[in-house]
């Protein structure tokens, strides 16, 4: 019953497939996003829209412009969002659900819009197929594309020189990023999803007589059309409940390879857009080198437990199959589980709260980390600049070099802004735990006594800090107190973030560039990405270390 | 303070005229991304995979169907067995068993005293209808899957259960051997996932070749 020679050799190979796939889009598609940006024509299309629409799409925004822009746009798809799941009842394709509480579609709202989909609700019995079209298809969209805009507002700032700090037109990012990248894409997606067993159709659920005589229900939905932009968009939100586990969301082998494709596909493809936009590749690979070096640690570390399976319950039954399907396995439950929690995604084919306590450990610090290994669309980019940044000035503060990275010292400004982008989602992440475990209603939510408990907790708001959306499910948190502090958790976790990033981006913009010197610090080698890697699991053992123990390593060595 | 105030009420100026573009970009965006996309593809997956997207219905005899009224379930959905005629699925933590609408885990860790126990029962149980040592039972026997919709089964334990469904059914166990061959998958491309038994098919296939009911 336990892993075989053969299991191993199965795990690898298919850890293999993923990466020669990646790779071999990471170029073409890397190139393709840098053009998209950078390019000062609009499609006919696009000029179009912009002039229906009546939007100025050409100006060169400075990053409070920018900024604004990208809050204005995430407020009324918030106020939208929650206005749609409170009137749920009187839309049309709504199955027979009533809307949603204030509470929930306000955690609801925020979760979808920070590309978190953190999800307290469950799909098949709460959600109809047109809040699942117009509400969270679209965010799935649209927050994935902000997600991009900011990531190429920053790029552009290292890629610039000079300037009032200019960074970018955010209309014209944000369409682009839909139109030219993620809508194709998805379309592709979707067809190949649907080609292996994943429904789309906009049937209701209805009855039907099972094979025994017994009776079940037959789901219905576009569930496709969702689940691409789903994992391609990093977001995660399941149609169903079970998500990338219920067999109408990732029915075999190959989708479940295809979707873990799917959600790394853009991240990791992004360091190359970096290297182009910045005129030297090298950089590109050294920050794709750190976010693999992550990525390959952590699956190594979560299928290797998987796959022993220790702990008591798995001990007994064989092997740690509670919360996995049995087409997947424990490996290539591990190689999603991974993939999911260091990106933004959230997604699951297998249950994380049953994860062996190392196992679910890894998971944790994945997001931790900020998901950077490699992330989040967009988002795992400038969370990896941001710890790129602060390696140059460690290894500054070592040498007595002034620090500088892509052509722009970084001087204290923007490390102030570096260290306040550091600390905002630990002190959410913390706060919220804290506060969860010291209240009445965030400890009645608590499933398990113990450190397992503990765990629930500092994994939903990890979770929602990082915008993540997987959780260990056993937390009861579809109430008032959980919807409404993880809802604050996302929504800072987001936009924090997003507007130091700006503000980074627009200081850079306006430095001037200086030449390399024999003073500069090469950041385009392996000791660098790998600095850049030590120094992200570093600032995270840091400040997570008491509560980890407390929490999975206390389990892990009870 | 003049001018403080003036930067606040300059930027929540700044802030409305944004948000009102960002409303019709956002109104734009959800007629592309939430009206045409899923219709699109909904039309491209009706013409060119209408079984697929239609659920991957089957009959009783195991026939391809879009109509749920012909349908037995889904090909790729577990459903509930009962009973020693029939191969038996795993434990599911969805309702009471494969309730499709509240799939889903157990969600207990691997110290869960709940889980344990769960497991140790499931051990004894499924050691004594099958006739072997609890040794023998295998993790998917004992052990809810992540969606409560698992409809598939390790190889380990569909061989485990062939005896019993032979005896049962009055087959020779090479006959029913031959079938659970028959609806096993091997890993795709020799290393995706796992190897697994669809066990809705094999029922199918079991009472095409020996019903239950006449027995």
């Amino acid at each position: 019953m336990t892993a075989t020679t053969s299991d191993a050799l199965a795990a690898v190979g298919q850890a293999g497939i993923l990466i020669a796939l990646l790779a071999l889009a990471h170029a073409p598609l890397g190139g393709y996003m840098a053009r998209v940006y950078s390019s000062p024509r609009h499609w006919r299309l696009e000029a179009a829209w912009y002039r229906v629409l009546r939007v100025d799409a050409t100006t060169d925004q400075r990053w409070r412009t920018y900024a604004t822009q990208v809050l204005g746009f995430s407020l009324v798809s918030v106020l939208a969002l929650y206005g749609l799941g409170r009137l749920q009842a009187y839309v049309p394709w709504n199955l027979g659900f009533s809307g949603l509480d204030p509470a929930g579609a306000w955690n609801t709202a925020i979760s979808f819009t920070t590309n978190t989909n953190w999800q307290w609700y469950s799909g098949e019995a709460a959600t109809g197929h047109l809040l699942q079209m117009i509400g969270f298809t679209v965010q799935n969209f649209v927050s994935a594309a902000v997600g991009l805009a900011v990531a190429v507002a920053l790029i552009r700032g290292f890629a610039r020189s000079g300037t009032d700090g200019r960074i970018g037109n955010f209309w014209a990012d944000l369409t682009r990023g839909v139109v030219r990248i993620l809508l194709p894409l998805s379309v592709v997606a979707a067809i190949v999803l649907v080609a292996q067993g994943v429904i789309q159709n906009l049937d209701p659920h209805s009855t039907i007589a099972t094979l025994q005589g017994g009776s079940q229900t037959a789901l219905g939905g576009p569930v496709a059309s969702q689940e691409a932009i789903k994992e391609l968009g990093t977001n995660g939100g399941g149609f169903f409940n079970a998500n990338s586990a219920h067999p109408y969301e990732n029915p075999t082998h190959l989708t479940n390879l295809f979707e873990i494709f799917l959600l790394l596909l853009i991240p990791s493809a992004l360091p190359r857009t970096v290297g182009i936009m910045v005129g030297d590749r090298r950089q590109g690979w050294a920050i794709l080198g750190a976010m693999a070096t992550i990525w390959v640690g952590a699956l190594v570390l979560t299928t290797w437990a998987e796959m022993a399976g220790p702990g008591t319950a798995p001990q007994l039954a064989g092997a740690a199959m509670e919360g996995k399907e049995t087409r997947f396995g424990t490996a290539a439950s591990a190689l999603f589980a991974v993939s999911t929690t260091a990106t933004s995604t959230g997604a699951v084919n297998s249950m994380h709260d049953s994860y062996t306590a190392p196992g679910g450990a890894v998971l944790m610090v994945d997001m931790l980390l900020g998901e950077v290994a490699p992330g989040g669309v967009g988002a795992g980019l400038y969370g990896m600049l941001i710890i790129a940044i602060l390696a140059v000035f460690v290894a500054g503060l070592m040498v007595g070099r002034t620090p500088e990275y892509l052509g722009k010292k970084i001087g204290q400004r923007e490390m102030t802004l570096v260290a306040m982008y550091v600390l905002t989602t630990p002190a959410i992440v913390l706060t919220g735990a804290a506060l969860a475990v010291s209240v009445d209603p965030g400890v009645a939510g608590i499933q398990e006594d113990g450190p397992h408990g503990l765990s629930e907790v500092l994994y939903a708001f990890a979770s929602a800090g990082n915008n993540n959306g997987s959780a260990f499910a056993g937390l009861a948190t579809g109430t008032g107190f959980y919807n409404t502090a993880l809802g604050v958790a996302m929504l800072l976790g987001r936009f924090v973030p997003i507007l130091i990033v700006l503000a980074l981006a627009g200081r850079v913009s306006s430095q001037r560039t200086v030449p390399t010197s024999a003073g500069t610090l090469p950041t385009h080698r392996p000791l660098f990405a790998g600095l850049v890697a030590a120094v992200a699991v570093v600032v995270v053992g840091l400040t997570f270390l008491p509560v980890l123990s407390l929490g999975p390593l206390a389990e892990a060595l009870s | 303070m003049h001018s403080i105030r003036l930067t606040t009420s300059s930027s929540l100026r700044a802030l409305a005229r944004s948000s009102l573009t960002g409303l019709k970009m956002l109104a734009a965006f959800t007629v592309v991304c939430g009206v045409a996309y899923p219709l699109l593809i909904t039309g491209v997956a009706k013409a060119a995979f209408p079984w697929q997207a239609a659920g991957s219905l089957v009959t009783a005899t195991g026939e391809r169907t879009t109509d749920r009224g012909e349908a037995a379930g889904s090909a790729l959905i577990g459903q509930s067995f009962e009973g020693d005629a029939w191969f038996l699925p795993r434990p599911s933590a969805a309702g009471d068993g494969y309730d499709t609408l509240a799939s889903g885990g157990s969600n207990l860790g691997p110290e869960s005293p709940d889980v344990v126990a769960s497991i140790a029962e499931g051990r004894a149980e499924v050691a004594a209808r099958e006739g072997v040592d609890v040794s023998q039972v295998p993790a998917d026997a004992v052990t809810a899957s992540g969606s409560g919709l698992d409809g598939a089964i390790s190889p380990a334990y569909a061989a485990l259960q062939v005896p019993r469904v032979a005896r049962e059914r009055g087959l020779d166990e090479a006959t029913v051997a031959a079938l659970v061959a028959d609806a096993t998958h091997e890993r795709t491309l020799g290393v995706l996932g796992d190897p697994y038994v669809d066990v809705l098919a094999l029922n199918t296939s079991l009472e095409q070749a020996a019903p239950a009911d006449t027995m």
